[in-house]
């Protein structure tokens, strides 16, 4: 019986495909392809039943089915196109066997069914698998991306370290953090570091504990922890959590912290003097020779 | 009361996104800054709890728009193993993960309104509300 099926259908193959591609056309409108352009959608439809047509002929010719949704991927068509289109390619296929023959009994139905699926099933499952892979494969870059920008720690000066903290923290992140904050004291021999949560938008008590428990942990390797960029909201929920920040000192925005950490290693900010004549003579003496 | 949304609590990342639909239905409501980021603390405690303790559960959100005034409550339910002593749950500093031990204290003072309702075993409820001053 398949072997039949896939005659009428190769045999009629251009009414079959001007079929499907209409049915198409009248999606199109609807969904995906609104803002591709008429060209690049007719060839694709072309190619994409090109694909189905020798899927049906040589079954198992991966290679063809792997441009193709390559292509899509990059093109960055949605999966429904595919899924739209083979269910297009189904409902048109059955309903031209149908109309060629003219004894159907449910045998005969269920048959058909049966032989149309098993066309359609390698071809999506190939296309569908391959665009789960593409979605996977960003996800774990952007993971990796996303822990790469999770806990930098920036030594600013001798002695002094800030670690900027934006977005939020949870536990896989406060422990990378905690793991940092003491590689980097101690790789650059730090006296102060600076934690600043300016973009840290809720701190609750987890939050809270970690920062803590990673002030403490500093304060045993022998550096002492500013908290900085407390904005006025969040300081006024850990009061309200009774969160008790006494420990180490806090300050408002990382300006404060940054001259209070200079002040903590014996240094200040000094005005430099324009000294104009000075290097005016330098130029000359430099000139003279 | 009307409007009711929930999100399921299973992964931590959850959590997330509970305080993140609080504080945009807090903020439509129009509290300002301060009372959204209590809001967004008091749900990302609720849902925590739900997190650690009892696996899964919901954290719900009610908008109350009363003739006289607006609110928000926010309602965390879950099957987990229940709490056995709620007073001691309530005092500062009670914690059994290692924790500050601020957390349910912490959500009572951050709101208006708190009840809470536990049996050991089936699971715990509670429920938050907070007007629009």
């Amino acid at each position: 019986m398949d072997r039949e099926f896939k005659k009428i259908v190769l045999d009629n193959s251009d009414i079959i495909v001007q079929k499907w591609i209409d049915e198409i056309d009248s999606l199109k409108n609807s969904n995906y392809s609104s803002s591709v352009t008429d060209e690049l959608l007719e060839s694709t439809n072309r190619e994409f039943v090109n694909i189905i047509f020798g899927s049906i002929q040589n079954e198992g010719d991966t290679k063809q089915l792997k441009e193709f949704s390559e292509k899509l991927i990059n093109l960055g068509w949605q999966v429904s196109y595919i899924t739209d289109g083979l269910q297009v390619f189904r409902r048109v296929t059955i309903d031209f066997i149908l109309n060629q023959t003219d004894q159907i009994d449910t045998n005969y139905i269920s048959e058909l069914l049966h032989s149309v699926d098993k066309w359609v099933e390698p071809v999506i499952k190939q296309l569908v698998n391959e665009y789960s892979g593409n979605w996977e494969n960003i996800l774990s870059l952007q993971r990796v991306a996303l822990q790469e920008l999770s806990a930098p720690l920036i030594p600013v000066m001798d002695d002094i370290t800030v670690m900027p903290l934006v977005g939020t923290i949870d536990t896989e992140r406060a422990k990378l953090i905690m793991e940092n904050l003491l590689d980097g004291v101690i790789k650059h021999s730090s006296e102060v570091v600076l934690i600043d949560i300016t973009g840290v938008p809720v701190v609750d008590t987890m939050v809270a504990h970690h920062i803590v428990q990673a002030a403490d942990a500093v304060r045993l390797v022998g550096a002492t922890c500013i908290l900085v960029g407390i904005r006025p909201e969040i300081a006024q929920t850990i009061v309200n959590l009774g969160i008790d920040l006494g420990k180490f000192p806090t300050k408002s925005s990382l300006r404060k912290g940054f001259i209070k950490a200079l002040e903590l290693t014996n240094r200040k900010i000094v005005d430099v003097e324009q000294k104009d004549s000075g290097m005016e003579q330098l130029i000359d003496s430099l000139g003279g020779e | 009361m009307d409007l009711q949304s929930c999100v399921t609590i299973e992964k931590e990342w959850d959590i997330v996104k509970a305080r993140q639909l609080g504080r945009d239905i807090a903020r439509e409501i129009g509290f300002g800054t301060v009372d959204q980021a209590r809001i967004a603390t008091a749900i990302s405690e609720l849902a925590r709890n739900i997190y650690l303790y009892a696996d899964n559960g919901q954290v719900c959100f009610e908008v109350a728009d009363e003739l006289d005034q607006k609110g928000i409550a926010v309602i965390s339910l879950d099957t987990g193993p229940g709490i056995q002593n709620i007073s001691q749950v309530m005092e500062d500093g009670y914690s059994t993960s290692g924790g500050l031990g601020a957390g349910l204290p912490g959500v009572k003072r951050l709101f208006d309104q708190f009840d809470i309702q536990s049996e050991e075993g089936k699971g715990t409820e509670i429920r938050v509300m907070k007007w629009l001053r």
